[in-house]
């Protein structure tokens, strides 16, 4: 391993140099991941939570189908958003193809339904305990989603971070649908596995370790904020 | 709004249950029962463990449909709220909680925050409203409940054993509360196995054994002259067990 | 409560500000092209001259031969410049592309461990060579992923009359970059494109062992995507690329491009 101790130095230099190509990659890289994480968010919370209250015929398909897509390989769901968005697929007027807007749907669609079956999983559990008392209060089924979600912040705050995680480390759907384009569609993985693929395996892994201690950075202050909720509310 | 504060004098609807039966998974846990609760009183729902107490609160309740018979409320379904054994309360501080209850009852925003407190203050917590109510003892959980209940204007109020967890100081205070309720016009149905604290309280007496309702009686001739074998064993104090369900 | 909803608000602000909406820049065109030319740093080089020249910004996506074929013939991409001369022309005559044309040559060089078990540096052709190899059942990396280089491969193989197989023979599946890591780290055989190897920074010790013959001549041709099949696409500009590349200037750009002093890159255009 002639180049393992340089990965150090190669990445405490761009790091610390602020490389505006580096800076870049980084930024379109937090950008797609946590576009893609409020988006699935803000569709998978109520989702999740919905799916927890109905009950209604191929429910339980619908939660074994979710439960399997958590674990759909990227590249799947980079090819199914690839074929969505190729000039010859449905969507392939509105020229998203190769554009950051394509890396955040198939990040949407690989996350969505982590967020959604871990969500339904939490609120369920939760309901479990309330569904007396928040039927004496007299709230509808829609009006307990509001009051569910709140109530499972705590535990929804990991289900987003997993959610987030599998965004910022993922590479074979933005590979597909990103096209990996110089100052256009180049996040951190696809970097990473460009320069792996040069041998700069020095330069990939200095860039592995600064997405490391991003995405560390956004999960201790995801911590921070559910230990000062934790402490407040009990 | 403006009747909170000031006792209710309009007529509590009747509660009629005809027939009203329950099973669950074919089992039958509660033998036909045909009833009828009316007028401000305070009803004592009494019985052994297993004896189907629970069950009929939350069937008059409405928390639970009968397999079999009628149930209903003559004149309009009264405003109505529970309080159970073990408090439900939200993963929020204790002032959110009484909000929240605001909230789906559809008062204003602006008005919530000030009928929360007055609520709190009614009910001897006003200096733990922003404390989690999930840390709160049992005792001060247990009130949070009444002054959630409290601020739903509730014309009929359901008590679930709600003192039975608790000490002497925190089950004065719950007594305190049902009488507050009552004097402002509320009806109270309230489960107990404790024979004092139905005498303090009882206005009338449902007693139940083995998820049959025996004996629907003003509460001084229930503690003097009960009707029923199983009534006259447990104001005796002997050791009542319920029979299985029938 | 308003926590929660001020961090939401900045994380969309985020999300939203910059590159993801503003995407109405300088005019650009998509190029499909090979990772050889990628990873090479060929286009590092060439296209800012071709940038300051035309005001044209070219995006590269990087894939294996067989993929920039499919993104070219989906509309996916306004202009495509890949290594596979009869491919090309097949594409052509399907009517996916109106035009090709010769731009530069490269080759290709069979590299592998410098102890050499195959005496493959003795060999005097590379069908010679790959019969060594084949002979020694030494192991042997193959991309394995219909790419133009692997498709030449196939050719050679074909011309030494050897139908090569595992367990020697690895098909990896992968792009030209990862073979030569997985090669480095198995002691085996590859046959690489000069461009991709001189720029590879892991040889570990895998060494160039047989280099010259004709037969791993490598034609890179630049294709003109038929404006019928896909009017949407920017034919225009991809045709001021086009003619660029075959230009004095475009073939210039190419000539002066080395690695470590070694020019990777002939142009050859008519």
């Amino acid at each position: 391993m002639p180049t393992s101790d340089s990965a150090f130095i190669t990445a405490l230099n761009l790091v610390l140099g602020l490389d505006p190509a580096l800076l870049a990659i980084v930024t379109l890289s937090l950008q797609v991941s946590l576009l893609a994480v409020l988006i699935a968010t803000l569709i998978g919370l109520p989702l999740g939570a919905a799916l927890a209250l109905w009950r209604f015929p191929g429910r339980g398909l619908l939660i074994v189908v979710l439960n399997a897509l958590m674990g759909l390989p990227p590249v799947v769901a980079g090819l199914a958003v690839y074929l969505l968005l190729s000039r010859a697929g449905p969507l392939g007027q509105f020229g998203l193809l190769f554009t950051p807007g394509a890396m955040v749907i198939a990040q949407v669609l690989l996350i969505l339904p982590i967020i959604a079956a871990l969500t339904r999983q939490q609120v369920e559990e939760l309901h479990g305990e309330y569904a007396e008392q928040l039927t004496s209060l007299g709230l509808t089924r829609l009006r307990r989603i509001p009051t569910l979600l709140w109530d499972a912040r705590l535990g929804l705050i990991t289900v987003v971070l997993a959610g987030f995680g599998r965004a910022s480390a993922e590479v074979g759907a933005v590979m597909i649908v990103g096209g990996n384009i110089d100052g256009v569609t180049r996040v951190m993985t696809t970097a990473i596995v460009l320069e792996t693929s040069k041998g700069n395996l020095a330069l990939a892994l200095g860039l592995g370790l600064v997405l490391l201690v991003l995405v560390t950075l956004i999960n201790g202050a995801a911590h921070l904020l559910g230990e000062m909720a934790r402490r407040r509310l009990g | 709004m403006t009747t909170l504060n000031q006792p209710l004098t309009q007529a509590i609807p009747s509660l009629i249950l005809e027939e009203v039966s329950f099973r669950h998974r074919g089992q039958p846990l509660l033998a036909p029962v045909t009833l009828r609760l009316d007028g401000c009183h305070r009803t004592l729902v009494m019985g052994p463990n297993g004896a189907g107490k629970s069950l009929l609160m939350r069937l008059a309740h409405g928390l639970l449909a009968p397999s079999q018979g009628r149930l209903h409320w003559e004149g309009e379904t009264p405003r109505q709220a529970m309080v159970f054994q073990r408090p439900v309360l939200l993963r929020r501080s204790a002032l959110a909680n009484l909000t929240h209850a605001l909230a789906v009852k559809g008062t204003p925003r602006r008005l919530r925050k000030a009928l929360a407190r007055e609520a709190l203050e009614r009910f001897g917590l006003a200096a733990l409203e922003a404390r989690p109510a999930r840390v709160l003892s049992g005792g001060e959980q247990q009130r949070l409940a009444l002054a959630r209940a409290w601020l739903l204007e509730p014309r009929v109020l359901f008590l679930d054993e709600p003192t039975s967890a608790l000490d002497p100081a925190a089950i004065q205070a719950v007594e305190a509360a049902v009488d507050e309720f009552h004097r402002h016009g509320t009806r109270i149905v309230m489960s107990s196995h404790d024979l004092h604290q139905a005498r303090r309280l009882a206005d009338d007496v449902l007693f139940l054994c083995g998820g049959r309702l025996l004996e629907h009686t003003p509460a001084e001739r229930f503690f003097t002259a009960p009707t029923s074998t199983e009534g006259r064993a447990f104001i005796r104090g002997d050791l009542v067990v319920s029979p299985p369900p029938p | 409560m308003n926590k929660i909803a001020a961090t939401l608000a900045g994380i969309g602000l985020l999300g939203l500000s910059s590159p993801l909406l503003a995407q109405e820049e300088a005019p650009y065109i998509t190029l499909a092209s090979t990772t050889s030319t990628e990873n090479s740093g060929l286009f590092d080089a060439i296209l800012p001259q071709f940038t300051e020249a035309a005001g044209i910004e070219v995006r590269v996506v990087a894939v294996g031969t067989g993929q920039a074929f499919e993104l070219a013939r989906r509309g996916d991409a306004d202009a495509l410049l890949v290594h596979d001369t009869s491919g090309e022309e097949r594409f052509v005559a399907e009517g996916y592309g109106s035009e090709r044309a010769d731009v530069m040559y490269n080759d290709f060089v069979l590299i592998g461990p410098s102890a050499d078990p195959a005496d493959v540096a003795e060999a005097d052709s590379v069908t010679d060579a790959l019969t060594r190899i084949a002979e020694a059942e030494a192991p042997f990396a193959s991309r394995g992923d219909d790419s133009g280089t692997h498709r030449a491969e196939q050719r050679l193989w074909e011309a030494a009359e050897i139908t090569p197989a595992a367990p020697w023979y690895r098909e990896l599946g992968s792009g030209m970059g990862p073979t030569l890591n997985t090669a480095a780290g198995m002691d085996a055989y590859v046959m690489s494109d000069r461009a991709t190897w001189v720029a590879f920074a892991n040889p570990q010790d895998l060494t160039l062992l047989f280099e010259g013959d004709e037969r791993l001549f490598n034609q890179y041709g630049s294709v003109v995507i038929d404006a019928e099949r896909h009017p949407h696409l920017k034919h225009e500009l991809a045709a001021q690329w086009h003619a660029w590349l075959l230009s004095d200037e475009g073939q210039q750009a190419i000539a002066d491009f080395s690695v470590d002093g070694q020019q990777l890159f002939f142009p050859n255009a008519d």
